[in-house]
Order: structure tokens, then sequence, then C-alpha cells
């Protein structure tokens, strides 16, 4: 690319290559070209070009219409051909669509507010599927349920002993520290007993449920939305509630309370090592005590909390599921949104218990 | 036609939003036909086809399939009706957990009591009418290739002897071979078991050779219905430009024109 300038007209003299790889380096070049004066537009060096350099030779011949004359020449046949191309077949600019805060914040209650009513809905004809259940027990699909009960809740044992084990020995840890000060060693067995039996065994299991079989629930039904699977499924005459959303319901119903009595289990394991290695407490001085101090009611309140928790997990991942739509990233979205909801959900079911517990001083 | 109707459409309005896709849709189609459902991209035929097998509802209008009309009926009727049709999907949407056999099979296996040896008959001999291979029953979806999709899912649609058969672009996505042997097993099908076939499709070959009667959707509405020669006739832009571009006359139309000439 040079410009050679005389009296009458600058001179443009196009070479070499107008590809996209090159089109940024010519374009400050035809920036600087003058424009008092009639142009003449040489483009018989450019042996290489595509639409890039095409649609650039566009932008600044019509760029230098406007202020004078241009006249270009030595172009070949085929890059007049791309150029009567282009210049027929390029869409209009569209503005693009515009978004405002206040728009922003609109869209957003009346989507949320949309996603409440849909959730009631779910939950009404999921209850009518349970009642149909009930009545009707011939229809459930054991085949399924016993399924998810295998995965979601057999193969979670684990890593609910796992984490179970650790936050029972962290717990125990933490307590001995504050309860040596005082000689009150003994009474990390009734710290570690309650708390894990009363609180924190169903809030683990729940949470690594949400985490583990919530977002399963949510990517099986979303992907089976996306295939169709779904619709194929309803125009069989198959019920999704009773042949999807029932098994995996009813599979962590019964499944989470097993999974809470293991996971008190291990929590108080943990709390029994670490009290004998920090505290030597013996393994059989903490049962003696856990057996005094340990009332069975706390077992019992715990456990209550298991069916409910079952319960918000599989329906919020199954309605999180169903609401995906025919996309890849709405499936992430929703994968997302039902471990959060479930989670969230959980954490304020189980604040409800507390207020209620404490209110009818259990 | 002294033909008996198997589905009637009257007056359909359907609206997504503010979004109007169907403004005043009727056909009506007739037993024992191959009916092809035709228009652009966006004029609403899929959205027509879940309305007539209960996926959506019309926001106003009447249906009426194999005597029943879907705005008035019960549960059970529905539950009924739903035996009586097989739905073949675009993308086949065959059950990914199960295999191609246990596909064939469920409905059997939840609606009826035949013993386990008449289903895998059963399951056998819808394999074998699809033109697949006997291996292919112990496979999952996931191995096979789209055109074998397309056949086992149409094996599954006619695992309960159904009177209808709804299918959704059945020959897109095959090669040109593939989709001229599924027409012809549609043909096979329908004069074999005497089904009333409903098809969307955009394939000329299709139209052109297998399809009875058609409905061409544009403009909101249905603009032609008719068999080809009827809609032939027609001066709607859309089906000017469908039907008498230089390549469709060249190809078909002008060819059809000889064969009723002789």
């Amino acid at each position: 690319m040079s410009i050679k300038e005389d009296q009458q007209q600058v001179t443009l003299v196009s070479s070499g290559e107008w590809t996209l790889s090159t089109v940024q380096k010519i374009e400050p070049v035809l920036r600087r070209v003058p424009l008092d004066r009639r142009i003449v537009w040489d483009l018989s060096g450019v042996d290489e070009f595509d639409s890039a350099g095409v649609l650039l030779f566009i932008e600044y011949f019509e760029h230098f219409q406007k202020k004078t004359k241009v006249e270009p020449k030595g172009y070949t046949q085929s890059q007049k051909e791309m150029y009567d191309l282009l210049m027929g077949h390029t869409v209009a600019s569209v503005p693009p669509r515009k978004s405002s805060f206040v728009r922003d914040i609109g869209k957003s209650a009346v989507e949320g507010l949309k996603d409440i009513k849909d959730f009631v809905a779910f939950l009404g004809q999921l209850f009518s599927a349970v009642f149909h259940a009930l009545i009707h027990p011939g229809t459930m699909r054991l085949k399924e349920m016993t399924y998810h009960i295998h995965h979601s809740g057999f193969n979670a044992l684990l890593i609910i002993g796992l984490t179970s084990f650790l936050v029972g020995m962290v717990i125990a840890y933490q307590g001995a520290v504050e309860l040596a000060k005082f000689g009150a060693d003994i009474y990390i067995v009734d710290t570690v007993g309650i708390s894990i039996v009363r609180e924190l065994g169903p809030m683990i299991t729940a949470i690594v449920i949400a985490g583990r079989s919530g977002s399963a629930y949510t990517a099986e039904i979303g992907a089976m939305k996306i295939t169709e699977e779904i619709s194929a499924m309803r125009t069989m005459g198959f019920d999704p509630y009773s042949f999807l959303v029932l098994p995996r319901v009813f599979a962590l119903i019964i499944s989470l309370p097993l999974l809470i009595f293991f996971s008190d289990i291990m929590g108080i394991f943990g709390g029994m090592v670490a009290s004998d290695m920090q505290l030597n407490i013996t393994f059989s001085q903490f049962v003696d005590r856990l057996h005094e101090v340990v009332e069975v009611k706390h077992y019992i309140l715990g456990m209550i909390k298991g069916p409910v928790f079952a319960f918000v997990i599989a329906a919020v991942g199954c309605f999180r599921g169903f609401q995906v739509s025919d996309n890849t990233e709405s499936l992430g979205l929703h994968t997302t949104a039902s471990v959060v909801n479930s989670i969230f959900l959980v954490i304020a079911f189980d604040a409800l218990f507390s207020v209620i517990y404490t209110e009818l001083n259990l | 036609m002294p033909d008996k109707v198997v589905i009637e459409a009257k007056d359909i309005v359907t609206r997504f939003g503010e979004r109007t896709v169907h403004d005043g849709v009727s056909l009506t189609i007739r037993e024992n036909e191959i009916y092809g459902i035709l228009g652009e991209s966006g004029a609403g035929k899929s959205v027509l086809m879940k309305e007539m097998i209960m996926l959506q509802e019309p926001n106003s209008g009447d249906i009426v399939v194999l005597g029943k009309d879907l705005g008035r009926i019960t549960f059970q009727e529905a539950q009924q009706l739903r035996q009586e049709w097989g739905v073949l999907f675009q993308f086949g949407a065959l059950f990914s957990s199960m295999t191609i056999a246990e596909n064939i099979e469920v409905q059997l296996k939840e609606y009826t009591d035949i013993s386990q040896e008449m289903r895998d008959q059963l399951v056998r001999s819808k394999i074998g009418m699809v033109g697949l291979d006997a291996h292919v029953g112990s496979l999952y979806p996931s191995e096979l290739s789209g055109g074998m999709i397309k056949r086992a899912a149409l094996a599954r649609a006619l695992a309960m002897e159904p009177k209808l058969l709804f299918l959704d672009e059945p020959t897109s996505g095959l090669d040109p071979v593939g989709a001229r042997n599924f027409d012809a097993l549609i043909v096979e099908l329908r004069d074999m078991l005497g089904i009333t076939v409903v098809m969307i499709t955009h394939d000329l070959d299709s139209i052109f050779n297998i399809v009875d009667r058609m409905a061409v959707l544009a403009d909101k509405r249905v603009v032609a219905e008719g068999s080809l020669k009827n809609v032939l006739q027609s001066q709607h832009p859309f089906v000017e430009a469908f039907f008498k571009n230089d390549y469709t006359k060249e190809k078909y139309v002008d060819k059809l024109s000889k064969v009723e000439n002789v």
C-alpha cells in the first residue's frame, strides 16, 4: 500500500495480500489518505484477497466517495464479483437489544414470580401423583425406585461417612480446647453427641445429597427434556410424574433417613477418636457418657428432618429438570439453580425446625 | 369423498405471548391417507402436530382425533387415545436408558398382559418390519446411527399397532438413499397395516411421491389443502416460491405434468 501525491490527484497503489490477517496493517495507511483531491485507486497489485479485504475496500471507497471523487482501476473480475456479492448480501446492522437496569430488575422479578408459580403447580401435580400412587400401590415403579435408592443412597455412603467423620472430629477438637480450660473435659460427649445427632448429621447428609443427587436429578430430567424423551413419554400415555418424579422422591425419602443414621454413627465416631487423642477419654468412657446424656428424643428430632429434607431436594431437583429448555446452556443453569435452591431450602427448613423445637421446648 | 375423517382441526388459534403462530388453522385428515403438513420454518407445523398429540393446547379452536374432541377429553379417554397412535419424533426421542428392544417393548409391558415370549416375538417382528438387523435390539440408542435411530423410533411408534402415525420430518437427516427407503417403508406400512399417516415434511421427493394430500401452512393459516394437483393451483406466494421455482419445476413439477398428460 503506498500513496503518491501530485497537484491534481492522489494515487493509491494497493498490492500484496488483502486478507483477514493483513487488514489490520492496511487500515492505518488508508486513514492517512488526504481527501482534498481526486483519488485514483490502483488495485492491480492485489494478488490475494478475501471478504475482509473487500469489505475494507468498500468501507473506504464509500468514505472517500463522500468527500471527493474516487476512481478504482485495475481490479479483477473475481474482485468485482466478491464486491457485488458482499454489497448484495450484507444484512443491515441492527441496533443491539436494549437493556437497562430497571428493565432487568423488572424482568428478573417477573421471572422469579413465574418460577414460584410454576413450582406450586409442580407441587400440585406431584401431590396428585403421590395420592394416586398411595391409592393404587401397584402402579409404583419399584424397579426405578430401587435403582435410585442404590444410586442416590447406597453409593453416597462413602462420602457421607467420610464427611461426617471429619466434622465430628473437628467439633471434638475445637470443643476440647475450650472445655479443657474449665476442666469440663467429659462434656465433650454432650457437645458432640447432641450436636451431631440433632443438627449436624441431618444437615451434612442433606447438603451432600443435594449436591450429589439433586443435581443428578436435574441433569437427568433436563437431558430427557432436550432429547424430547419426556414428550415421547407423554404421547405414550406415560405420566412423567409417576415415571420420573415419584421414584426419585420416594427413593430419597427412604434412603435419606438411613443415610442420616449412618452419618450420626460416623460423626460420633469421629468425635470419639478426637476425644481419645486430645482429652484421653477412652471409647468406653465416651459411650457410657453418651448413654447417660444423649436422650433418644434428640435422635428422633434429628431423624424427623430426614424425609422433609429428602422431599425438598428431590422436588427441587426434578422441578428444575423440567424447566430446562431446548439448549445445553439452560441445562447447566438449571443444574446450578437446583443445587443452590435445595441447599438453601434445606438450611431454611432446618432453621424452621429449630424454631418449632424450641417453641415446643423439645 | 366417503372416507372416514380421522383428524379434524377447526379454527385453531395459537399464541406464544404476543406472537401469533396460528390464526384460524383448519384441516381435515382422512382415513388411510398419507397427509403432509408443509410450510416454511416457523410456520407452526411442529406446534400444530404437538396440539394434535396433546402435548400442547391451542388457545382456541377444536381438534377432533379419532372421534375424540381433545378440548373436552377425559383423562381415561386421553389415556386410551394415546395407545391408539404412534409418534415418531424428529430426533427419535428413544429412551436413552433402555435398549432398542426395551424401547419397543415398554408400552406392551405397561398396557398389555401378553406373555414375555409373545412380547419378544412382537418386538422382533417390529425390528424386522422397519428393516433393522436382529442384533440392534440389544443395543442402546447412543450406539446407533441417525438413520437407525429413526427406524428404531418408528418400530417403537408401531409397537401398539396404532391406527394413526405421526411423523415429524421422518426423512430429515437421512442420506438420499436412506430417505427413499424410509418413504417406501411408510407406504408399505400404510398399505399393509391400513394406518393413517400424518407427516411434517420439507422433502420434495416425499411430497411428490408418497404424500396423498397435504396442507400448506403460511401466514398463520392453511393457504392450500388437498392433493398435490389442488395445491399446485394455489396462487399463494409461499406455494409459488416452494413449488414453482426453477429447481422444483424442472425436477418435479414438469415430470408430474408429463405423467398426467400420458
